[in-house]
């Protein structure tokens, strides 16, 4: 091809973009806000994690602090907590994984057995309602129901024995926050499953009735496979979020008595952040955990993808 | 089918199972809804009840009796309406472009968009910029942070990815402009997904205590669940110095906790049947589609 009919094309190309910008004007006004909101309140912030290599200062502000490397961070791993907040959130997420992630599939697989609808309908209706509602109000009931005069306390008394505080001791704290977890996303969890599982086949059932499989044998053959896709397509998502315990429920859980397995990283970052104004070391501890995070949320997709499974990414 | 007899045992165990965890969700707020009518004494002594022995208002008239609850109420209305609108705003402006194929740029800006999914600021630099923005104790910082959620942009977006084309062309056809098109076609055939999500914002600000708990320190801003977080949980010893109002300084009647729990549901489990029509719809439509 010669030199000039190269860049006639090339030209042609680049003024095909142009033009498709031209017509799709209107398309590119509409994101503006949108993305306004996203530089804003989601770039800009990133910015801000820089202030974990400073030693900031108010009234010096963001230019004005001084940097200070990685003082921050080593300052945080040879501190006495970072044993201790590592182990709780770890604890209370692989508790959470363990308990947590395989009670929606369970219930879905229950519900997908009862023939009755009606039955099946009232039920699905009353799970869902936990999500709905804050964790101020779960925490709320449990302190209700769980002080030491609550409900639970005096059939315990009525048995005989003595009353179990499981608002303050440490033993009972991470049953009682997976408890409540799965009290409130068990339901909710379900749907997504019981959307695949409506999408299995019917003929595939029916083929393995005349290929006389019994009720257990269709389940195993054929409902578990199928959702195998979904399940680990979940598991990866939940596995960037290990680090993640969910602040709103752990602050109104944690108070001084539990603090040796309640405190955890982002309630941390909360009390030496804006409880003590330490900006530059909670800034640090967050960015650690965003970046484990990050590393796992690709190694996991990595994994999947080796298995066979399509990744998210 | 003739079922055998280990298919029936596991029908029934299975029916009883799921019934019982059905009732550990309704059962609680059974009785905290049966003890903010009982006197105090039957609350202190009966360990379970439904029905309360006798009924008394006592507890919802001293809820209304200082401004507190009733102000944090309509604090939470005016964030929950204005904040589910602006998101909605937010959402469906930047989900319909990026569902365009054909448009230049997309991938970049998709691949923005998807980053956020990963990673953040976190709380801190959240603060600093909500701080640097003058938006303490202004009512811009329990709406605007939370106004659009990059889950729900990208649900929105394969929605509008999987609505017929054809439909667009033929306005486009008849002269309809781009903007038009957006407004009189494409989101009428959206009303499912917009009712959906618009449910799932206005949840989400009418459950936030965080935000205000983070940027305002002026308790007469305080939404709802911040309050209640105050009354209820700060009788247990909970809460360490945060400034509270005057009416509930003393640790309140279990009566009275127990009517100001029925007070913060109650507005959620109202709304609850024409959320249920909707979420199930609009989660099986990104679950399969995303």
């Amino acid at each position: 091809m010669s030199a000039g009919i190269k860049i006639k094309n090339k030209r042609k190309k680049q003024g095909y973009k142009l033009r498709q910008i031209k017509k799709d004007l209107w398309l590119y006004i509409l994101v503006i806000p949108g993305l306004l909101h996203f530089i804003v309140f989601k770039y800009l912030p990133m910015w801000g994690i820089l202030i974990a290599f400073k030693d900031y200062n108010a009234y010096l502000g963001f230019f004005g602090s001084p940097w200070v490397g990685f003082k921050q961070f080593t300052d945080f791993f040879t501190s006495p907590e970072f044993g201790r907040l590592f182990v709780n959130t770890l604890t209370i997420s692989f508790y959470n994984l363990i308990f947590g992630f395989p009670a929606p599939v369970i219930m879905a697989l229950m519900l997908n057995e009862i023939r009755k609808q009606w039955y099946k309908r009232t039920i699905q209706t009353l799970v869902y309602i936990p999500h709905f509602i804050s964790w101020v109000i779960i925490a709320s009931l449990t302190y209700t129901l769980f002080n030491s005069q609550g409900v639970i306390n005096k059939y315990i008394a009525a048995m005989g024995n003595e009353a179990v505080p499981f608002l303050t001791s440490a033993d009972t704290f991470r049953p009682l926050i997976i408890g409540q977890t799965i009290w409130k996303e068990t339901g909710f969890g379900t749907i997504i499953y019981l959307a695949a599982l409506a999408g299995i086949d019917v003929q595939l059932y029916e083929a393995a009735v005349i290929d006389g499989a019994n009720r257990f044998k269709q389940f195993w053959h054929i409902t578990l496979p199928s959702i195998k896709g979904t399940i680990i397509t979940l598991l990866i998502l939940r596995m960037g979020h290990i680090l993640d315990n969910g602040f709103d429920q752990l602050f109104l859980m944690s108070n001084s008595l539990n603090r040796s397995v309640s405190e955890v990283f982002d309630v941390y970052v909360y009390t030496m952040g804006i409880t003590r104004g330490a900006f530059s070391f909670s800034t640090a501890v967050g960015l650690f955990k965003s970046l484990i995070g990050i590393v796992l949320i690709y190694s996991s997709n990595r994994l999947a993808k080796a298995a066979g499974e399509s990744g998210i990414f | 089918m003739k079922k055998s007899w280990q298919s029936k045992l596991f029908d029934m165990f299975n029916t009883v199972v799921l019934g019982v965890f059905a009732s550990t969700t309704v059962l609680p707020f059974l009785y905290v809804l049966a003890c903010s009518f009982a006197p105090e004494k039957e609350i202190l002594s009966k360990p379970f009840f439904i029905i309360p022995s006798e009924v008394h208002l006592r507890s919802y008239k001293y809820i209304f009796s200082s401004p507190t609850l009733p102000r944090a109420f309509l604090v939470s209305l005016f964030i929950t309406i204005s904040g589910a609108l602006t998101a909605m705003f937010f959402t469906l402006t930047m989900a319909y472009p990026l569902s365009k194929k054909y448009l230049v740029g997309r991938n970049v800006l998709l691949g923005l968009v998807t980053f956020t999914l990963v990673f953040g600021g976190g709380m801190i630099p959240g603060f600093l910029v909500i701080k640097s923005l003058g938006f303490i104790n202004k009512y811009w910082a329990l709406i605007l942070p939370g106004a659009l959620s990059t889950w729900n942009l990208l649900v929105v977006k394969n929605f509008f990815q999987e609505l017929p084309q054809e439909m667009e062309d033929s306005a486009r056809v008849d002269g309809c402009s781009a903007l038009g098109t957006f407004l009189r076609i494409v989101l009428p055939l959206s009303m499912p997904v917009i009712a959906t999500f618009t449910l799932f914002y206005a949840v989400g600000y009418w459950n936030d205590y965080r935000s205000a708990l983070l940027y305002t320190t002026n308790n007469k801003m305080w939404p709802l669940q911040l309050v209640l977080r105050q009354i209820i949980l700060m009788a247990a010893g909970n809460i360490d110095g945060a400034t509270f109002d005057e009416a509930y300084t003393q640790p309140p009647l279990e009566s009275v906790k127990n009517a100001v729990i029925v007070f913060g549901t109650v507005p959620i489990l109202a709304v609850y049947p024409f959320l249920q029509k909707h979420f199930v719809k609009g989660i099986m439509i990104g679950a399969i589609k995303g």
